[in-house]
């Protein structure tokens, strides 16, 4: 009750309450990882069902693409942490530097993704087409849950920087600072999330050949 | 958004925000407004899926055509379920009478994230206008059965995407209504408020928000996983690219078995909360009722492959979810006695809440049994898809939560709206519709039994009385349904004014707040020291217990 009372005796509907949040934060992020729980489930179904044709599809994904993917990821996972040990010093700018570093990593994952899926349909792989019909039914599942499970992983980067990128202008704005970041905290699990299912995708597609 | 003390200590429905009119409803982030858009929007939708129901009683009502196209009848048949499904029975207490009590009964100002509750309400408006429009578009309303089947949704040409995305946009309202509701019982709870303190209404709405954020992103990506399959044809569901239709129905009942218990819960604490009332009684084995929705809740997980006897499974995996079927039955077996025990001995007062809840117990009780029967192995196989399953659900969801819904409207309509409305038009209402509901939907046991498949536009001869006879009901039904809806609109304006709190004598928070509720809720501070069935000086029960010991 207290909460929803403000210093200067006024009320609103929309209170304070840093625990409350990060728990609504974390139940999302469970939401969130559910959701694509449905497509592990269906990966791990057809894995089952055609081991064989898994591992030779996975030998045609370039390694070190995902593994450069894979470090950028983990890193932007450290400068957006920093970040938040920053304003919770109240280094302003030293804080709006490390979300900008994270935002240009992101931004880094997705050119990355960009070359590689072109290169992958450059060389006709992409669903419905003639060159996977003729690799059979495994490998055109494998192409077909990599596709969908990268291209959702890949809108949740894009969200994320969206969100990183508005956290920059309220941390610009002091609307985030060293009182009151739970906004950033929030992006920041969020962004680990966003990091924590592509730890999970790089080895069922890439390292499993 | 902010203004002093003084100014919100007024009703909430005269409460002058930044703006007024139509924009201070659908800008306003006062859980009791955003109630009442849901309330007034799945009216609306009710109402479309009402007449849908009607046009498709009315073609069945002889066989052959009678007045319109097979394919007509599909669409109303898919649309109908989609409509009655996520925009009536899913949202109807939750996201109305939730949104609502929910705060109030745990002793908060609002919910936890009141600006989230009202994008809620945004994504579930987007989504039902999608779904709706997936009518008029061009390509014809979709076909699939509110179920989209693999592999008819992906080779249909009808709008079945916008369908689909109406129903992961209504999905992801769900949860987020949901994470709102976990938290704000976590965090808002009254000073002397414990979890064994809560109000039944309150663990109920509290056992289903659990099921919301854990089961509705299933849904999300495996309607995802449609529309991708119906705009790229990946092949996961399709057997012709190596992928395997029945991970598309497994996928789907994972969460649209749970979803039937987000329907029901809800309900059934709406009747734990009005039973002890109109029977000034303590309710009997509280902790029981309130453990039985978790248990519920966790149990109502674990059955969903019971939907899919029929569509290859291992006889294992059969037998186990049988009998995981089976103990469902236990929990709601145990919140059915409870409810009855409560009233034996009770001072009962035979006002529309109470008729609803018995109307409830009742029709649950039919629909429950008859849901046992498709549950054991060999006769599922001859009533699966049958009419049988159509009455059964329709026992379980309209005769179950949507009588619910009916009691909550009149337990708390004079509470939420400060008018009451005509008691006497109530009760008939409820007579009709009760007599309506029956003649409706019992036909449906028999001629499932003897044959009749559902979602068939023709039929046999020799199933013409019972269609005859439940096309009948369905006009008296919705005779019914005029009559109190007809009664409560005219309340709003007419009825006679309440401004009394507790006016039917109940122990649970929202009995202390100002009728209607202030912005805030409340006018002072509340405090709980008591459970909240406790009729600890109850004047009637007392001297009688007296004279019965003497």
């Amino acid at each position: 009750m207290s909460n929803s009372t403000s210093a200067e005796g006024t009320m609103e509907h929309a209170h304070r309450d840093d625990a409350g949040s990060r728990l609504g934060m974390w139940l999302f992020l469970f939401t969130e990882l559910l959701l694509f729980s449905g497509l592990f489930l269906t990966y791990a179904v057809y894995k089952f069902t055609y081991p064989d044709e898994f591992h030779a599809a996975a030998k045609e994904l370039n390694t070190l693409f995902g593994a450069l993917n894979t470090i950028i990821l983990l890193t932007s996972s450290l400068t957006i942490a920093l970040s938040i040990v920053a304003i919770s010093r109240g280094q302003k700018y030293l804080s709006i530097f490390f979300q900008l570093m994270t935002i240009a990593m992101a931004l880094g994952f997705m050119v990355n993704k960009y070359f590689e899926w072109s290169a992958k349909i450059g060389h006709g792989i992409y669903p419905g087409s003639e060159t996977l019909q003729d690799k059979g039914h495994g490998q055109t599942l494998f192409f077909g849950l990599y596709y969908t499970m990268t291209g959702l992983h890949g809108i949740h980067v894009i969200v994320g920087m969206v969100l990183i990128a508005l956290m920059t202008f309220w941390t610009w704005k002091e609307k985030i600072n060293a009182d009151t970041f739970v906004r950033l905290e929030s992006a920041g699990l969020y962004w680990h999330l966003v990091d924590i299912i592509w730890i999970f995708l790089f080895p069922l597609f890439y390292l499993i050949s | 958004m902010s203004s002093t003390t003084s100014d919100v200590n007024v009703s909430y429905l005269d409460y002058k925000g930044k703006h007024s009119g139509l924009l201070g409803w659908i800008t306003s982030v006062d859980h009791k407004r955003i109630a009442i858009l849901y309330l007034v929007s799945m009216l609306v939708f009710f109402s479309v899926g009402v007449t849908f129901g009607f046009l498709m009683r009315l073609e069945l009502i002889a066989p052959g055509k009678t007045i319109m196209e097979p394919q007509t009848y599909n669409a109303i048949f898919t649309l109908h379920g989609l409509i009655m499904i996520f925009l009536f029975i899913i949202p109807g207490l939750p996201a109305v009478f939730g949104n609502f009590f929910l705060p109030i009964m745990v002793g908060a100002p609002d919910v936890a994230f009141p600006r989230l509750n009202l994008f809620s309400w945004y994504l579930f408006i987007i989504g039902g206008l999608l779904a709706i429009a997936s009518i008029f578009m061009p390509g014809g309303a979709p076909d699939t059965g509110w179920t989209f089947y693999i592999p008819y949704s992906i080779r249909t040409t009808t709008n079945v995407i916008p369908a689909l995305f109406g129903a992961v946009l209504l999905g992801f309202s769900s949860i987020l209504t949901g994470i709102n509701f976990v938290v704000t019982v976590h965090r808002l709870r009254a000073k002397g408020m414990t979890f064994w303190k809560m109000p039944l209404f309150v663990w109920s709405t509290y056992a289903t928000a659990w099921i919301q954020v854990l089961v509705t992103p299933i849904i999300g990506i495996t309607l995802l996983m449609v529309i991708v399959e119906r705009t790229l044809g990946v092949g996961m569901f399709d057997p012709a690219l190596g992928g395997d239709p029945v991970l598309f129905q497994h996928l789907f009942w994972i969460y649209s078995h749970p979803a039937v218990y987000i329907m029901i819960i809800p309900a059934m604490g709406v009747i734990s909360e009005v039973i002890p009332v109109f029977a000034q009684r303590t309710i009997f084995g509280y902790k029981f009722v309130a453990g039985s929705s978790i248990a519920i809740a966790f149990l109502g997980s674990l059955v969903w492959a019971h939907h899919m006897f029929t569509a290859g499974m291992s006889n294992t995996a059969m037998i186990i979810f049988s009998a995981l079927t089976f103990m469902v039955s236990i929990p709601s077996a145990i919140k059915v006695f409870n409810w009855v025990a409560t009233l034996y001995k009770g001072s009962i007062r035979t006002e529309p809440p109470l008729l609803f809840a018995l109307g409830f117990i009742f029709l649950f009780a039919i629909g429950g049994f008859t849901g046992l029967i498709p549950g054991a192995l060999s006769v599922n196989l001859n009533i699966h898809d049958t009419s049988f399953i159509v009455g059964h659900f329709h026992y379980v969801m309209f005769g179950g939560t949507g009588f619910g819904i009916f009691a909550a409207m009149h337990y708390w309509w004079p509470k939420m709206f400060g008018r009451m409305y005509n008691r006497t038009a109530a009760k008939t209402g409820f007579w009709v519709l009760f007599t309506g509901f029956n003649l409706l939907y019992f036909p449906m046991f028999i001629m499932g039994w003897l044959g009749m498949p559902r979602r068939y536009y023709d039929y046999l001869p020799e199933f013409h009385i019972y269609h005859l006879i439940s096309t009948v009901g369905s006009w008296i039904l919705i005779t019914g349904l005029t009559i109190l809806f007809t009664n409560l609109i005219h309340a709003l304006r007419k009825g006679e004014k309440v401004t009394e709190r507790n006016y039917w004598n109940g122990e649970t928070l929202e009995w202390i707040t100002p009728t209607p509720p202030y912005v805030f809720n409340f006018d002072k501070e509340p405090v709980v020291e008591a459970g909240p069935y406790e009729y600890k000086r109850n004047d009637v029960l007392e001297p009688a217990l007296e004279e019965e010991k003497a």
